[in-house]
Formats: C-alpha cells, sequence, structure tokens
C-alpha cells in the first residue's frame, strides 16, 4: 500500500526540496511553541512518519472547514502535508460512491484498526437520527462504530467541537458535539468557524511528528494554536488601551484602525490563532479587514449575542426585563406603602393622650 | 399587679406613630460611617461609641425596619428581627436623654443628610410613652402642667419681680393689656435667675415705642413638654400660649432668648395644635435686629471688652437667628471674637434638650462642657453672651466648676443697656 | 460548577438570564424602597416658613457632600479615604469604555471613555481605599460599635466587582470567558443585594439631603 513511504518521500516525489522541507520544519516548530533545538528533531521525526490512515466523516456540517483546507490557493506544505495522509474514506471528495465508499471505510477500519485517525467535521443530531444519515446509517451509530478502532479522533471545526451553528437555540436536531458522545479515545478539537486550515496541518503534523496529541485546554483545544486570545495579540490592541474605538464600520475611526470592541469585536474572549497566523497565505484576518472577531473557536458563540453588540452589554431582553420589573415594582411598592400607611394610621388610631399623672414616679425604686 | 398606664407596648405605638418619609429615608441611607459621633460632644468629650447619634435612634430604627420595610417584615415573621423591649428602652434612656441635649449638630454634619436629632427627639415620644423619662424632666412637665411653670414659678413670683423692676426703674411692665401689638413670653429662669432680662423688655419697648403686655395666664414661655419629648404635655402648654395670645388679641408673641422654648413656640407649636396660628411668633433677637435695622433702636457707647457669642442650638442652628446676634453685637462691642466651630455649626453648652433638668446628667454634663471650655480658651475672652437663659446658667456653672472667671451675659440685656432716648440713657 | 459545560455557558448566562433576574430584583426592590419611604408621607407643616423648600432641599443636596472643616479635622482619614473611594468608584464605573458601552445600551447615553491605564489606577486605588475602610471600620472604637453583619456583606459586594474586574481586564484568570463572567456575576450579586441593604443609601441620600435641606430652608437655615 501507498502508506508504506514516509512523509519525506512523499514530498520529495511532489517536487518539494530538502529546502522547504527544512523550512516547514521551522515553521511547524514555531508553530507549536518548540525551541529551535527541536527542529531537527521534528525533521527526523517526520521524515520517517508513516503516512497514517485516515477517516473523515462529515455529519450536520457545511463543508465549509474541508474547504478551508483544501481551497488553498497555490500549493503549500500544509496541502502537501493533507495530500501525503492516506485519506481512505471522505464521502465528499472520494470517487467511490455507495456501497463502494462504506466499504473503503470498513476495510480502513479493518487493516488499520488502533492506529488510524478519525477526523470529524460536523454535529451529530441526537433528537431524530433521521436528521441526518449517511448510507442509512445514522451519524451517531457511524461515529460509534468508527471511533472504536481509532487512535484519535480530531473533531475539525466548531460543529464537531462544541456542536455550532446546529446546536444553537432552540436546537431543533439535538445537536451534540463529537466530545460529547466519545469518552474513551482522546479528542482533539480544532474549533474555528472555519478552522485557520494551518491549524488542522499542523495539528496532524504534530500527530505524525510526536506520535501523540498535543497539550489542550479545558476546551479540548490544542494550547499551542489556542492559547492565547485574539485581543492579546490583536495589532489594534494599543487603540483599546488608549481608550480609539471605531464606532461605525465607516467613521473616522474605523479609517484609522482603532479598536472594533465597540462594534462588537469578540477578541477579547476568543481564543484562536487568526491575529498570528492570519488567512489565505497570511494575507489578512478578520479584524485587519475591518470586522470585529464573531468568537468562532468558542463553544456557543451564535447564542453569545448579537455580533455586533459590545461584549459587556447584557445579551438578554433586558428592556423587556426592566419593564415588566418597574410594573411589578410600582404595584408591590404601592401594596407595600399603603400597608404601611395602614400600620402607621391604626399606630395613630391606637394612641392614648399621655398626661403627667401617668408616670410612675415611683418606677426607679423598683 | 395591673399593668402600669405607660407600657411597653404604647411605647412601641408611640414610635410606630413617629415614623414618616423623611424618617424612612434616613434610616435607608446610614451607611454607618460614624461621623455624627464626631459632632457630638457626649462622644467627643467621653470617647464611648455608646453616645454615637446614630447609635442613640437604634429602638426607632428597629421598629421602622420590621413594621415599614418588606424585607423587615419578613424577617420579623422569621424571627430574626430584633425586638424593642422594655429592658432595651431602659438601657437606650440614658443615651436619649442625659447624652443628648438635641442640638442638632448631627444632623449639619452627616454625609447622608439625616436629621439625627430629629429622630432623637421622636425616640423620646417612645420613652414617655413606655415610661422611661428621667425624673428631673418629669418633675418639669408636671409642674409645669399643674402649676404653669418648670420651676415651679407661680404668677406671684412674677408680679413680685414685676413689682420690684417697677420700683426700681421707674419702667411700667403692662399686664393683660388687650389689644397691645406684642405679647411677650418668658421663661422662668429669666424671672427667678435673670430678671434683667424683664427689664430688658421694658426699655427696649419703651424706646421704640411699641405697644406690648405680659399675659398673666400665659406667661411662662418654656415648654417641657418638648423637653422630655411627650407632644400630648407639650400641645397643653402650647395651648396655653396660644389662648393667652388670642384672648388679649396681639399680632405678635415674642420668644425670650431662652432656646428651647422658641422651637416649642416658633416652630412646633402649630404642628402641635394643628393649625397656623393667628398672630405672628418673633424672637427676641429678630426683634431687636428689625429695630435697630429700621432706626428704631438707638444704642450709643460700645463695650470695648474682648467678647465672644455662644450660639444657642435651638435659636441658630436649628432656629435660623444666625446673623441677627452677630449685627446686633457688632453695634454695641469693638472687640467680638468668634469661636471656632461659631454660627450653625457651634457646640452646645451641653446643658440643653432638658439634660440641665435632669440630674442624672450633671456628671456627663460638666464632662461634655470641656468642649465649649477648650473653644473658650482658643479665643481667652473677657465675656461671654449668649441669648439663652438655659445656656447662660449652664455656662455660668460649667466656668465656675472649671475656675474660669468669665461673666456670662444675655444679648439682649446688653443691647438695653446701651439703649438711648434722647441721648439720654434710660 | 455543574449547571455550565464550559466557561463560555456561563458567560452567556451571566450575559443573559442571570442579568435579567438581577436586573428584575433590583429595579422592583428599589421601586418598593422608594414607595415605601414616600407613601409615608409628611405631616403639613402649620408653622409660619421663613423660607423656602425646594431651592434649599436641593442645594442640601450638593452641599452635604463638603464637610464642615472641624469634622474634617477630626475625621480625616473616614472623609478623605470616603472621597477617594467614591471618586475612583464612579471613574470606574461611569468611564471604563465597556461600561459606557452597557450604560449606552440600556439608557441610550453615551460620552467619551478614559484610557484604559487610567482606569485601571482607578480600580487600584478604589480597591486599596475599600481595603482601608474595612481595616477602619475593624479598629477605629465608633465603627467596630456601630458594624454590623451587613456593613461587611455589603464591603464584600461591593469589593468583588472591583476585584474581578482587575482580574478580568488584566487576565489574570483563564479562560477569559470566566473571569468577565465572574465579574459580570459580582455586579449581579450587587445588584440583587443593593435594594435589601444600606448600598440604598445611593439613592435615598438624595432624598434624605432633600427633605433635611428643605426643613432648614423652611426655618431659614442655610444649608
Amino acid at each position: 500500500m501507498m502508506n508504506k513511504k514516509t512523509l519525506f518521500e512523499s514530498l520529495q516525489q511532489q517536487g518539494v526540496t530538502r529546502r522547504g522541507f527544512m523550512k516547514y520544519c521551522t515553521a511547524l516548530t514555531s508553530l507549536m511553541a518548540l525551541p529551535p533545538s527541536m527542529i531537527p528533531i521534528v525533521a527526523n521525526a517526520l521524515e520517517s512518519a508513516k503516512r497514517p490512515s485516515v477517516i473523515w466523516l462529515s455529519f450536520q456540517e457545511c463543508t465549509g472547514c474541508a474547504e478551508s483546507l483544501l481551497r488553498s490557493h497555490s500549493p503549500t506544505v500544509e496541502g502537501l502535508i493533507f495530500d501525503h495522509i492516506s485519506l481512505d474514506y471522505q464521502h465528499t471528495l472520494q470517487a467511490a460512491a455507495g456501497d463502494a465508499a462504506e466499504h473503503a471505510r470498513e476495510q480502513a477500519m479493518k487493516e488499520h484498526y488502533g492506529k488510524y485517525l478519525v477526523v470529524v467535521d460536523g454535529s451529530i443530531p441526537l433528537a431524530d437520527p433521521g436528521y441526518s444519515t449517511i448510507a442509512g446509517i445514522s451519524n451517531l451509530d457511524m461515529l460509534n462504530e468508527t471511533v472504536a478502532g481509532a487512535a484519535a479522533v480530531i473533531a475539525v471545526g466548531t460543529c464537531s467541537a462544541y456542536g455550532g451553528l446546529p446546536m444553537a437555540d432552540p436546537n431543533p436536531t439535538g445537536a451534540v458535539s463529537v466530545s460529547s458522545l466519545v469518552k474513551d479515545k482522546p479528542v482533539i478539537n480544532v474549533p474555528g468557524c472555519p478552522p485557520i486550515p494551518t491549524v488542522i496541518t499542523g495539528v496532524l503534523a504534530h500527530y505524525l511528528t510526536f506520535g501523540s496529541i498535543p497539550e489542550l485546554d479545558d476546551l479540548g483545544r490544542p494550547k499551542v494554536f489556542y492559547g492565547q486570545s485574539i485581543h492579546d495579540r490583536c495589532y489594534r490592541r494599543p487603540f483599546y488601551d488608549k481608550g480609539l474605538f471605531a464606532e461605525t464600520f465607516d467613521d473616522e475611526g474605523a479609517k484609522k484602525g482603532w479598536c472594533l470592541y465597540r462594534l462588537g469585536c469578540k477578541g477579547p474572549m476568543t481564543y484562536n490563532a487568526c491575529a498570528t497566523l492570519k488567512w489565505n497565505q497570511q494575507t489578512s484576518w478578520p479584524v485587519e479587514s475591518g470586522h470585529g472577531c464573531l468568537g468562532c473557536s468558542e463553544p456557543n458563540f451564535w447564542d453569545a449575542g448579537s455580533f455586533y453588540k459590545a461584549l459587556s452589554i447584557p445579551d438578554g431582553d433586558y428592556a423587556k426585563a426592566a419593564g415588566y420589573a418597574v410594573a411589578t415594582g410600582v404595584a408591590l411598592g404601592a401594596a407595600a406603602g399603603f400597608a404601611n400607611q395602614k400600620t402607621k394610621s391604626s399606630a395613630v388610631s391606637q394612641h392614648t393622650k399621655v398626661t403627667v399623672d401617668d408616670f410612675d414616679m415611683n418606677k426607679d425604686k423598683k | 399587679m395591673s399593668t402600669p398606664v405607660l407600657n411597653i407596648t404604647k411605647g412601641i405605638n408611640a414610635l410606630k406613630e413617629q415614623i414618616d418619609a423623611p424618617t424612612a429615608a434616613f434610616f435607608s441611607s446610614c451607611v454607618h460611617c460614624g461621623l455624627c459621633a464626631e459632632a457630638c460632644l457626649f462622644y467627643t468629650e467621653t470617647n464611648e461609641p455608646k453616645y454615637t447619634p446614630i447609635n442613640k435612634v437604634e429602638p426607632l430604627r428597629r421598629v421602622w425596619e420590621s413594621e415599614y420595610t418588606l424585607l423587615g417584615k419578613v424577617k420579623k415573621i422569621l424571627g430574626l428581627s430584633k425586638p424593642v423591649t422594655d429592658e432595651l428602652l431602659a438601657e437606650w434612656e440614658p443615651l436619649i436623654y442625659d447624652g443628648c441635649t438635641l442640638c442638632g449638630r448631627c444632623s449639619m454634619v452627616c454625609p447622608v443628610g439625616n436629621d439625627i436629632s430629629g429622630m432623637i427627639r421622636k425616640v423620646r415620644e417612645g420613652m414617655v410613652a413606655s415610661d422611661h423619662a428621667p425624673e428631673g424632666l418629669i418633675g418639669a412637665s408636671t409642674r409645669a402642667v399643674k402649676i404653669g411653670s418648670p420651676m415651679g414659678i407661680r404668677l406671684k413670683a412674677l408680679q413680685a419681680q414685676i413689682k420690684h423692676i417697677e420700683k426700681d426703674t421707674g419702667l411700667t411692665i403692662p399686664i393683660d393689656v388687650e389689644g397691645a401689638d406684642y405679647m411677650a413670653l418668658l421663661s422662668s429662669m429669666e424671672i427667678i435667675n435673670f430678671p434683667e432680662y424683664i427689664e430688658s423688655l421694658a426699655k427696649i419697648f419703651k424706646q421704640a415705642n411699641l405697644s406690648w403686655t405680659l399675659s398673666s395666664e400665659a406667661f411662662e414661655a418654656t415648654n417641657s413638654g418638648i423637653q422630655i419629648g411627650s407632644s400630648d404635655i407639650a400641645r397643653e402648654l402650647i395651648q396655653r400660649v396660644v389662648d393667652g395670645a388670642e384672648k388679649l388679641k396681639v399680632k405678635y408673641v415674642i420668644s425670650p432668648e431662652c432656646g428651647h422654648a422658641f422651637t416649642a413656640i416658633r416652630w412646633d407649636g402649630p404642628n402641635l395644635i394643628g393649625k397656623t396660628y393667628p398672630f405672628k411668633v418673633v424672637h427676641i433677637l429678630e426683634l431687636l435686629d428689625e429695630l435697630q435695622q429700621s432706626g428704631r433702636l438707638k444704642t450709643s457707647g460700645v463695650e470695648d471688652k474682648k467678647l465672644t457669642f455662644h450660639d444657642p442650638c435651638q435659636i441658630v442652628r436649628k432656629g435660623g437667628v444666625e446673623a441677627q446676634p452677630r449685627r446686633l453685637l457688632n453695634q454695641v462691642a469693638t472687640d467680638f471674637v468668634e469661636m471656632s466651630d461659631a454660627g450653625k455649626m457651634n457646640w452646645c453648652c451641653g446643658g440643653g434638650g432638658g439634660v440641665s433638668a435632669n440630674e442624672r446628667a450633671d456628671e456627663i454634663r460638666l464632662k461634655a462642657f470641656n468642649r465649649k471650655k477648650s473653644q473658650l480658651e482658643e479665643v481667652d475672652v473677657e465675656v461671654l453672651v449668649t441669648a439663652c437663659a438655659n445656656c447662660r446658667l449652664i455656662l455660668e456653672e460649667g466656668l465656675e466648676e472649671n475656675n474660669m472667671d468669665i461673666p456670662v451675659v444675655g444679648l439682649s440685656e446688653l443691647i438695653s443697656e446701651h439703649l438711648v432716648e434722647d441721648g439720654e440713657k434710660i | 460548577m455543574e449547571m455550565f459545560s464550559n466557561a463560555n455557558d456561563f458567560l452567556i448566562w451571566v450575559r443573559g438570564d442571570a442579568f435579567n433576574i438581577a436586573l428584575f430584583i433590583l429595579i422592583i426592590g428599589i421601586f418598593i424602597r422608594v414607595m415605601e419611604i414616600f407613601l409615608l408621607g409628611r405631616k403639613k407643616d402649620f408653622s409660619e416658613p421663613r423660607g423656602t423648600e425646594w431651592g434649599p432641599g436641593l442645594k442640601n443636596i450638593v452641599s452635604r457632600s463638603v464637610v464642615d472643616s472641624g469634622t474634617f479635622k477630626r475625621a480625616p482619614f473616614i472623609v478623605i479615604v470616603g472621597y477617594i473611594w467614591h471618586i475612583c468608584f464612579f471613574i470606574v464605573l461611569l468611564f471604563f469604555v465597556p461600561h459606557i458601552e452597557l450604560i449606552n445600551a440600556m439608557l441610550g447615553l453615551q460620552w467619551p471613555g478614559l484610557p484604559s491605564q487610567l482606569v485601571d489606577a482607578a480600580t487600584v486605588i478604589a480597591i486599596v481605599s475599600l481595603i482601608a475602610m474595612l481595616w477602619h471600620r475593624l479598629t477605629h472604637p465608633v465603627l467596630k460599635f456601630l458594624s454590623t453583619y451587613e456593613d461587611y456583606l455589603v464591603w464584600f459586594v461591593t469589593f468583588l466587582p472591583l476585584l474581578t474586574g482587575y482580574i478580568a481586564f488584566h487576565r489574570m484568570i483563564d479562560p477569559y470567558p470566566l473571569a468577565l463572567g465572574l465579574h459580570i456575576f459580582s455586579v449581579e450579586l450587587l445588584m440583587v443585594v443593593f435594594p435589601f441593604t444600606k448600598l440604598m443609601h445611593a439613592i435615598t441620600l438624595f432624598i434624605a439631603r432633600w427633605y433635611t435641606g428643605a426643613m432648614m430652608g423652611r426655618k431659614g437655615i442655610e444649608s
């Protein structure tokens, strides 16, 4: 089989030079926040890495994540890495269809039992399996079946990592994330809507290099890519600190590149690498193009309020709450006030006139 | 044993009656900052935290909380509220009567604007209704109601003093003159201790050429009901003045120098009887100032001794007569100096609000006088002028106790000494 | 926190339902407290007024903020720290841009914010002054004597938003949604406690000052 080739051999075959390979290893090492002394080790590991078998399951998704990875403009090392893996099942991309396609998956599972990687994009509906099926198999069944023999699962995109758009309120399909179902295998979340392609391949590269999964944060994200917030690495941060904000998308502040906090930027609460890795061959990224961060790599970002409301603004229907509160408050206040008036008027009516004869002159002696 | 006429139930009921919107706003606003303690001479001179003014109104606060707030009512149902008991009132009695002169300084200092002394006055209603008033004030009130004066002075005593004065000075002191413009009131202390005041009145009215009279039925201005804190007793005493003034059909009633008498007749009286007066109430200093301003009061000669003015709390801070005594003093004195905190922030002599009538408070009152003593030491004057018979007595006693040889003079008297008629002194 | 699967859920909750609940309680509580006060009413005053009530009442609302020099000399600590605390607190509350956004969203009022370093400094001063006031309360004989559990509860719920705000601003707790969530939650705690404690002074002091100023004005005493 093809997967007997090492990664380096495969890259060489596609015209990547030794220099190009080392450059990639350097970038990868720094991306993974490893010291430069690790570059030869990374190179060595990648040179001898065997092509892993990968089964890509697409559930309730929009294919945006796959597009993010595949639609890279020019051939990149990331793309080549992706080419290198043995993608044994990806129903959007593979030529085979129907039984043949499912066969490929079953065969890969059998052949590489315990060693293959499962990549999932899309959430899994639990309300009714009929919401999303492949070859008559429900997403849940296919996930359980496929994950059983996997070495690890990579949940690519916010839908598979945290439920994403399908799970947004009111979550009609009962969508859930991969990690809420898979408890006995390591799950690496690579959220983003879509995730940065470099990050997807970076995670794969890490796995290839070290044969293990990278260190994860509380939300199951590799710390090397999701360890810092957009806000902390944002080039517009100095404007935030100086109190200079764009107030509309076309005002003077917006033209001068001031902070987009007031326009709803969720950078402060979003952990992702956009500010450093950027998008489309490092061309730009949302904030640079003049739009606030949506917070797409965070759980429930669809339900976290308007994209155009500042983070400090409450998200509920507070005007309605306030309205009800005023009405209730006035009613209760009036009730309490009138009760007090009653208490007082009854005290007044119970008043008995004090006269000087009422004093008990002997009380001190008692 | 039968239940006493005055008891804790009546006390709590009286406190309930006293709570109004300002009281509720005051209690809602207190942040326990402790600044009122610094305004109170009973705290500053003893350093005992229990004299902190806001602590003195704790019984009223408890009633407010458990009867007039939603959370307090819930706490009461759950048994979590602190009750007002007879023991509590007994414990608070010395704080309310011995350790407070109702001077109102705390009400000026409170940063949230609470009229604390006004609330202490309210607590006294509850104290009276539960029979927790001090013996001295009960005695004074009883004498005031039964004899007509807290010091037990009868009309005969006044008539004797009048006779004396008329004989000594040749002035006439009219009694029961119907249709006079002014009816003057006196305080017992003036009749007994400072009859010079009556003489001064006669001189002043003579020079200003105003018709005036005393009333044989309503000559007493002081109101022990206000001091003990019983509206019922106070009302009875005010009614006498109103009746007397109405009977003589006067246009004005003159409050004497006595501070709390002014508060009683000027501000509290109409509210006690529940209607406006058919006459105007004017403090003697207001009248003197007005006469002087309109040129009807001519003085000659000046005092060149260094003197200062002790502001009686009820006249200045709580009565709004602040500029008048200063204008009057400057007319007859060349070396008038102000004490620190003079005017509406002045420190009380320590004997107002019934404290002077309450023998039990003698010790703490003398301690509290240290504040006045240090104020006086700062200015180092030869003469101390004031405008309240009670202040005057307390000041004299305090000065004597501290071996300070400073004569205390009533302002009206001082003015009258300088009156001239056709260039001649009267 | 079992009811939240992650910090973002917590943040969504505090920005949504929790805020609404806190706002609901705050508004109802304030209405009850203020109406309880006003409906008690004042007796008509029959004494002949020497001055007016409205003007002096309003004047007293302002002039009571300035302490007389005698009292200042006697209690400089509480006066100075009290001023510093209130000034810094209002700088933080009213001039931090995220706070202005909140106010703008809720009331439609907007004004320029201050650079966050200045707000940060004000926060530190406010925190220090609150700690100083707690120390004062625990050591000064009068304050020790007067203080009840409510004073300490109020101190605590006032201190928390400042502390959590400082932590959130400096991102001292990870992840940030947790830090921000804790800050907003601590403010909500303050909102719930507000109408039932002395925190109400922020509203009722205007009423108290007015009544006293009006009473003084009526008697012709300058407030």
